[in-house]
C-alpha cells in the first residue's frame, strides 16, 4: 500500500511537473511577426538583428516576412485589420500619417520610450515621428545627402579640396566643365536634376541657407514664395542658365553622368555609395554639402521606421516593445550601417570616432547633426511641382519669380487636399 | 389505368433517376434544350472566371470612383467629388489631349506605313521571309527594353546617337525628349515602329485573301494600277482595315510602357507633354494612393475606349 501511495504521489508529481513545464514552454514561445519590403541587404541585416535579439531574449522568437515593394502597402493594409500579419512593421517615414489615421499602428508606450529620452538620444529630424505626446515609430537607420566629387577631374583642374561654400561650388564647377568645339557640354561641373535629389537640396538646404524656411506650420503651409525662396531658386537656376556649368538631366540621369566620369561633382544620398563602390576607373571622394552665403549648413534626411501594429496585445505587445528596444539600440544601428550602409539614427552610435572619420560615411554622418526631414503629403506629387517649376523656366522662359509663385500655389493645393480630412 | 401507367413507365434505371427532381426536369427537355444545358455547363468555368476576374473588379472600380480610399483604412463615399475634381483639373485635360494626340497621330501613320510596306513586300520574292521577319522582330521585343534603347538614342551629346551624328556634321542638336513639342512624337515613333510588324503581317494576310481573278479581270480591261489599288485592293481589305483601326486605336489610347520607360525620371514629362491617361491613373493610384480619384479616371478611360470603338465599328461597317 505504502509503495502504491508513493507511486501515486510520484505520478501526480510528475504530471504536475510536466504540466508546469508545458506551460512554461508555452509562455516562452511568444512569437512575434516582423514585416518589411524586400531589399536584399535589409533582409540580411534584419536576420542578423533577429538572431542577436533571440539570443538575448530566449523567450521570444521573431518571424520575418518580406514582400516586394509594390505590394507591400496593400498587404499591410489588408492583414492588420483582419488581425493577421505583423506585430512590428516597417514603413517609410512619410507614410506615418496614413498609418496612424488608418489605425494600423499604436503609439510606442511612453514608459519604454519616453519622448524626452528619445529627443535627447536621437538626431533631431526623428521629431517628425512624434504626434501629440507620443512617438509612433522610430528608425534604426537614416540617409542623408553629401557631395560626391570626381578626384581625377579635380586633379586635372588643379583643385585640391572640395568646395566649402556655394561660391566655391560655382567657381570649381566652372573649372570642371568641359565643352566640345560647337559648345556642347561633354562634362558638367555639377550635376543637376530635380528628378534626383535636387528637390531635397533646394527645399531643406538652399532655401534655409538663403535665410528662408521652406514650410511653416508643421509642413502644412508652403513658405518659399518670398524673397529668400526666389533667391535660392535663382541660385539653382543660374547654375545652368548663367554659369553654364550644368544641364538638367545631362546624360539622362545625374548619377549616370557621375558614374561615367562626366561630372565633376554630384549631390546624392548615402544609398548611392554601394552603386559607386567598385566602378572601374572612377576615383571619387565625399564631402559635406557646401555651406550657404552666411555659413549656414543644412541637410536633408529620410528614413524608414519601425512601429508596433495595433494588432499586438498582451505578451506579444511586451515582446514587440522589447524587439523595438533592440532595433533602436546602438548595437543594432552599427550592424545596420555595416550591412546596409545606412547611417545610425542616434549620435551615440553615429558619432563614434571610427564612423565620423570614415572617409566615405563621415561627411554623411556629420550632415545628420543639422539635417531636417520634410514631412511630405505626397512626395512624388510634391517633387513633380519642383520639376515642373524648373522646366517652365528652362523650356518656356517663364520668369523665376512667376514660376516659384505658381509652384507654391500648386504645392499648397496638394497639402490642403491631404490635410483637409 | 394500370395499362396506361405501365405503358408510360420508363426502364428501371431511368425510373430511379426520375425520382430526383432535377433529373426529371432534365429528362423532360428536348434535345436542343439539352444541348443548351450542356453548353452552359461547359461555359460555367469561363463565365465564373470572367465574373470573378473581370466583372467584379470592373464593377468595384465603378463603385470606387464615387468613394475616397487611400488603400489603408476604410472607404468613404464622396458622391461625384472625384468627377468634379477631374473636370476642374487642368492636368487631366492636358492628358486627355495627349491621349488623343497619340491616337490621331499614331493610328493613321502606323496604318499607312504598314499598308505601304505590306503592299510592296507582297510583291517582293527575294528573301521575302527574312524581310518579313525583320519587320516582325520589333513586335516581339519587350517594349521596356526598346523604350530604354530609344531613350538613349534621343539623348543630347555626348551619349545620344542621333545628336552625336548631328554634332559630328556640325549641326545643332535637336532636343527630343526634353522639349515640350518634340517629346510626344519622339515617344510615339518607337511605339509605331514596334507595332508595325504585326500590322504588316495582318495586311499581307488580307492581301493574299483577295482572289487573283479580280486582278486578272482588271488587267484584261487595261485598268491603271492606281485604279486597281483604289477600286479593288482597298475596298476588299476593308475587314482587315476595320480590325487594325480598332485594334491599334485601343493600343494607342492605352499607351503606357513606352511613355513610362522613356520618361521614368519625370513620368509623362516634360511638363506633362507626353503623359497619357493610363500613366495619370497609375500615378494617382500608386504614387498618390488616391484610389477613388484613380478609379474615376479609369471610368473615363473606359468610356472613351468604348465610344471610340463603337464609332469606328459603325463608320467602317459594311453597308
Amino acid at each position: 500500500m505504502k509503495s502504491m501511495n508513493r507511486f501515486r504521489t510520484f505520478v501526480l508529481g510528475a504530471a504536475t511537473a510536466a504540466l508546469t513545464a508545458a506551460s512554461v514552454t508555452a509562455a516562452s514561445a511568444v512569437e512575434i511577426e516582423y514585416w518589411q519590403y524586400f531589399f536584399e541587404a535589409r533582409i540580411t541585416a534584419m536576420e542578423k538583428l533577429i538572431e542577436n535579439f533571440e539570443k538575448a531574449n530566449p523567450d521570444v522568437t521573431v518571424k520575418m516576412t518580406h514582400f516586394p515593394y509594390d505590394s507591400y502597402r496593400t498587404k499591410v493594409a489588408a492583414a492588420i485589420p483582419a488581425g493577421q500579419g505583423p506585430d512590428v512593421v516597417q514603413l517609410f517615414y512619410g507614410w506615418l500619417n496614413d498609418y496612424v489615421e488608418a489605425k494600423l499602428i499604436q503609439p510606442l508606450p511612453a514608459d519604454a520610450f519616453p519622448p524626452e529620452k528619445i529627443e535627447a538620444e536621437f538626431f533631431p529630424m526623428v521629431k517628425a515621428m512624434r504626434m501629440g505626446d507620443n512617438y509612433w515609430a522610430l528608425p534604426t537607420a537614416v540617409r542623408s545627402l553629401a557631395l560626391f566629387y570626381n578626384q581625377r577631374m579635380f586633379d586635372d583642374a588643379g583643385i585640391d579640396h572640395p568646395p566649402t561654400d556655394l561660391d566655391e561650388l560655382v567657381e570649381m564647377a566652372q573649372k570642371l566643365t568641359q565643352k566640345d568645339g560647337a559648345g556642347n557640354l561633354t562634362a558638367v561641373g555639377l550635376t543637376t536634376g530635380m528628378t534626383a535629389q535636387d528637390h531635397h537640396w533646394i527645399r531643406e538646404v538652399l532655401i534655409r541657407q538663403y535665410g528662408g524656411e521652406p514650410y511653416l506650420d508643421d509642413y502644412k503651409t508652403v513658405n518659399y514664395n518670398n524673397e529668400t525662396g526666389i533667391e535660392a531658386f535663382t541660385f539653382y537656376n543660374d547654375l545652368q542658365a548663367k554659369h553654364g556649368v550644368t544641364k538638367a538631366a545631362f546624360m539622362d540621369e545625374p548619377q549616370a553622368a557621375f558614374k561615367a566620369g562626366r561630372a565633376g561633382m554630384h549631390i546624392d544620398g548615402s544609398f548611392r555609395i554601394g552603386a559607386l563602390e567598385g566602378v572601374r576607373g572612377l576615383k571619387w571622394g565625399v564631402a559635406e554639402l557646401p555651406a550657404g552665403p552666411d555659413g549656414t549648413r543644412s541637410n536633408y534626411a529620410s528614413y524608414w521606421v519601425n512601429a508596433i501594429t495595433s494588432k499586438a496585445e498582451g505578451e506579444k505587445l511586451a515582446a514587440a516593445v522589447k524587439f523595438m528596444e533592440y532595433l533602436t539600440s546602438d548595437e543594432a544601428m552599427q550592424i545596420w550601417l555595416e550591412t546596409v550602409g545606412e547611417l545610425p539614427a542616434k549620435p551615440s552610435a553615429a558619432m563614434t570616432e571610427k564612423n565620423v572619420n570614415d572617409p566615405v560615411y563621415g561627411p554623411f554622418i556629420k550632415g545628420l547633426e543639422y539635417a531636417r526631414t520634410t514631412v511630405f503629403a505626397n512626395e512624388s506629387a510634391q517633387r513633380q511641382v519642383m520639376v515642373d517649376m524648373m522646366q517652365r523656366i528652362e523650356l518656356q522662359g517663364q520668369p523665376v519669380a512667376e514660376s516659384v509663385a505658381q509652384a507654391a500655389t500648386e504645392e499648397q493645393k496638394i497639402l490642403d487636399e491631404y490635410y483637409k480630412k | 389505368m394500370r395499362r396506361a401507367s405501365g405503358f408510360a413507365r420508363a426502364p428501371r434505371h431511368l425510373e430511379v433517376w426520375q425520382r430526383n427532381g432535377a433529373m426529371r426536369f432534365y429528362h423532360n427537355l428536348t434535345i436542343s434544350q439539352k444541348q443548351i444545358v450542356w453548353a452552359w455547363a461547359f461555359l460555367a468555368l469561363p463565365v465564373l472566371f470572367y465574373v470573378v476576374i473581370r466583372f467584379y473588379p470592373t464593377a468595384n472600380a465603378f463603385v470606387l470612383s464615387f468613394q475616397e480610399w487611400n488603400l489603408l483604412g476604410a472607404r468613404s463615399f464622396a458622391g461625384f467629388d472625384n468627377y468634379v475634381r477631374l473636370y476642374n483639373d487642368p492636368v487631366f485635360w492636358k492628358v486627355f489631349r495627349n491621349t488623343f494626340m497619340y491616337l490621331i497621330l499614331g493610328t493613321p501613320i502606323s496604318l499607312v506605313l504598314s499598308f505601304v510596306i505590306a503592299y510592296h513586300l507582297d510583291k517582293v520574292r527575294f528573301m521575302h521571309g527574312t524581310i518579313r521577319a525583320l519587320y516582325f522582330l520589333p513586335f516581339m521585343t519587350s517594349a521596356v527594353a526598346m523604350a530604354w534603347v530609344w531613350r538613349w538614342f534621343y539623348q543630347p551629346v555626348p551619349i545620344g546617337v542621333f545628336n552625336n551624328f548631328l554634332a559630328s556634321f556640325g549641326f545643332s542638336q535637336i532636343q527630343f525628349l526634353s522639349s515640350t513639342t518634340n517629346a510626344l512624337p519622339s515617344v510615339l515613333a518607337p511605339a509605331i515602329w514596334a507595332g508595325l510588324g504585326f500590322q504588316v503581317i495582318i495586311f499581307m494576310a488580307g492581301l493574299r485573301a483577295i482572289p487573283q481573278s479580280y486582278y486578272e479581270a482588271a488587267r484584261i480591261d487595261g485598268v491603271s494600277s492606281w485604279t486597281v489599288l483604289w477600286e479593288i485592293t482597298i475596298p476588299l481589305l476593308k475587314p482587315t482595315i476595320v480590325f487594325l483601326v480598332v485594334f491599334s486605336s485601343i493600343g494607342f489610347l492605352r499607351i503606357f510602357d513606352q511613355v513610362y520607360n522613356m520618361t521614368t525620371n519625370n513620368p509623362g514629362g516634360p511638363l506633362n507633354s507626353t503623359k497619357p491617361l493610363v500613366l495619370l491613373i497609375y500615378d494617382t493610384a500608386f504614387n498618390g494612393f488616391n484610389m477613388g480619384y484613380a478609379a474615376a479616371q479609369t471610368v473615363v478611360l473606359f468610356t472613351i475606349l468604348l465610344i471610340v470603338s463603337l464609332i469606328q465599328l459603325r463608320i467602317l461597317r459594311d453597308r
